[in-house]
């Protein structure tokens, strides 16, 4: 009695285990791969009319990653300049919106470093508002270690990779 | 010459076979003080089968470090009656499995299986075990543990899932394996990232995180009907789900309200409750067994360490000191002690602590080691590491004794968990 328990019980796991489980619902998620992509942003032609400062590249606005030591989130002050650049450029084009992401180095735990890059896209979001953008042209993300710029270990991949970009949309 | 080519093809097959089937390859290092020597005979009719129930048997006690195999020399006794004690005796074996398959006509297979106890000569166990013919591997888990129970007093874990993360360029893949890394079934496969997955307590359900919005955004996914719930999709960032032992509800992170802080919240959305008020980084939480109370990182104090606090709220207590920061918690089975990953000097090792006295016992030699989880009967520790320059997975005996890698086919493996259930026996 004992062992035909112990095989019907085996059996119905078994049927549960095989059904359903290989079909991964990737539709909607590939779906929004195109939205994340995109970095450069070309809005008009240069010409002798108004040239969009963004679009500069001996603009201080062509700057849009902000670096930081090991484990800290505080903005340096040699990217402060560009950060306030961001600042006056967002409240004088209030259409323009910033997605800011935020990135860490391998060097702690995936889920503590995708706070800690959430807390340094967070520190740039508030200069920003701090310079005069408004909060709804802004938000910020992390993707922790998930997207390292290098991916060697070593203090010049992590130096890349400890940052907070600043993507305009 | 008939008969060699007869060999000869099947060995083709079963190499086959084993390649399409391999996710993972996997090496050993280390072993037990004293293994237990026990010899597992190939099963009668196994040679009609696809796939050996017992080499599956043989790589799964070998995995443990605990037993020696001894070959049984040609010997192929497959009931009580055809066995000659003396025989394995002479050889040292304490253990003898012995079997055989039974095809039948409905396309179910019938496996009978005994372990004897060759010094005492008598039967430990016997069991018939049937299931259709796709399933070979989890009958022979099923025995393996089996085996693994009689002779270590422990319940086995082969039959046990894990989960991880595979990348393998810009691409991610949930994965959901056997704890021997096949059966590979894939949750999710996508072009942006996918972080800590997390069994619900009855192994139906897997929580993770997934950027597919844009953000990190929390999910819980059923396994059986892929029916899937945004579990939390709130400005910044959503991550680090955490079942509580009921399953009743979860613990994630969430940045909405400032800082990285703990909410407790229903596996439906519902009943949204935050936790920790830190305001500074609170993350990777996990739940006691008995569902008391949750360990958690947390960087109030300067560096990150593990604190402990009541699931009802109230003062945090900080459980690690010392140099170095201290990584992703989690809870043995039995409550007893936590296991994380130290980070000292640049190296990351997986360490545990006891609750009772507070001692550190570092597992691993400085490395890659993050992401640690038990496996259910606590014996075993699986954790992300790094070979050859390659994101793997590995494991570790909780005595630190035993260590074994495995590597998947392609890219890297990530993030992984061990699923917190027993199979329903």
């Amino acid at each position: 009695m004992k062992r035909l328990l112990i095989s019907v019980a085996l059996l119905s796991l078994l049927a549960a285990c095989s059904s359903n489980k290989t079909k991964a619902p990737t539709e909607d998620s590939m779906s929004s791969n195109t939205k994340s992509s995109s970095t450069t942003s070309q809005v008009t032609a240069p010409s002798r009319t108004t040239v969009d400062p963004l679009s500069d590249s001996t603009s201080i606005l062509a700057k849009r990653s902000v670096y930081y030591p090991t484990d800290v989130d505080t903005i340096q002050n040699s990217d402060k300049r560009v950060v306030r650049a961001h600042a006056s450029y967002l409240s004088e084009h209030p259409n323009r919106n910033v997605r800011l992401e935020g990135n860490a180095d391998e060097r702690g735990s995936n889920e503590y470093n995708l706070a800690l890059g959430q807390r340094r896209a967070d520190g740039v979001k508030k200069m920003l508002e701090l310079g005069g953008a408004n909060a709804n042209q802004l938000d910020s993300v992390s993707y922790g270690e998930e997207k390292p710029r290098g991916t060697a270990h070593n203090e010049n991949s992590w130096s890349q990779n400890r940052r907070t970009d600043i993507n305009y949309r | 010459m008939m008969r060699l080519l007869r060999i000869g093809v099947g060995l083709l097959l079963l190499a086959q076979i084993s390649l399409a089937n391999a996710e993972l390859s996997i090496e050993i290092v280390g072993a037990g003080e004293y293994q237990i020597p026990v010899s597992i005979v190939p099963f009668g009719g196994d040679e009609k089968l696809g796939q050996s129930i017992q080499k599956i048997i043989v790589n799964d006690l070998r995995r443990t470090g605990l037993f020696r195999i001894v070959n049984n020399a040609g010997r192929t006794p497959h009931q009580p009656d055809q066995i000659h004690y003396p025989d394995w005796q002479s050889r040292g074996v304490e253990a003898l499995a012995i079997g055989m398959v039974e095809s039948q006509s409905n396309g179910l297979i019938k496996v009978r299986f005994r372990l004897l106890d060759v010094v005492k000569e008598f039967q430990l166990t016997g069991q018939i075990v049937s299931s259709n013919e796709g399933e070979i591997r989890a009958i022979s888990h099923h025995i393996a543990d089996l085996i693994y129970e009689k002779l270590t007093g422990d319940k086995g874990t082969f039959s046990t899932q894990i989960a991880y993360v595979n990348r393998v360029g810009k691409r991610f893949t949930l994965i959901v394996a056997d704890s021997d890394g096949y059966n590979e079934q894939n949750v999710l496969t996508q072009h942006e990232p996918i972080m800590s997955p997390a069994w619900s307590p009855d192994g139906s359900r897997i929580a993770y995180v997934s950027f597919e919005t844009g953000r990190a955004a929390v999910y819980v996914q059923s396994l059986y009907t892929t029916q899937r719930v945004l579990l939390a999709n709130f400005r910044g960032s959503n991550s680090a789900p955490a079942w509580s032992p009921d399953g009743k509800r979860l613990a994630i992170v969430l940045t909405r309200d400032g800082g990285s802080q703990i909410y407790l919240v229903r596996p439906d959305g519902s009943g949204l409750r935050r936790l920790t008020f830190s305001g500074v980084i609170d993350t990777s939480p996990n739940f006691s067994p008995d569902g008391k109370f949750i360990l958690f990182t947390s960087d109030r104090g300067g560096r990150p360490q593990v604190y402990r606090m009541s699931v009802d709220g109230g003062p945090a207590l900080r459980l690690t000191f010392g140099g170095g920061s201290n990584f992703s918690p989690r809870h043995s089975p039995d409550g007893k002690r936590f296991v994380f990953a130290h980070l000292e000097n640049g190296g990351f090792r997986i360490a545990t602590q006891s609750f009772l006295t507070g001692q550190m016992e570092m597992l691993t030699d400085a490395g890659w080691g993050k992401k640690p989880s038990y496996a259910p009967n606590g014996k075993l520790i699986l954790f992300a590491s790094e070979a050859r320059g390659r994101g793997i997975l590995a494991t570790v005996s909780s005595d630190g004794r035993i260590k074994q890698n495995m590597f998947p086919q392609k890219g890297d493996a990530r993030e992984p968990v061990w699923g917190s259930n027993f199979p329903i026996q």
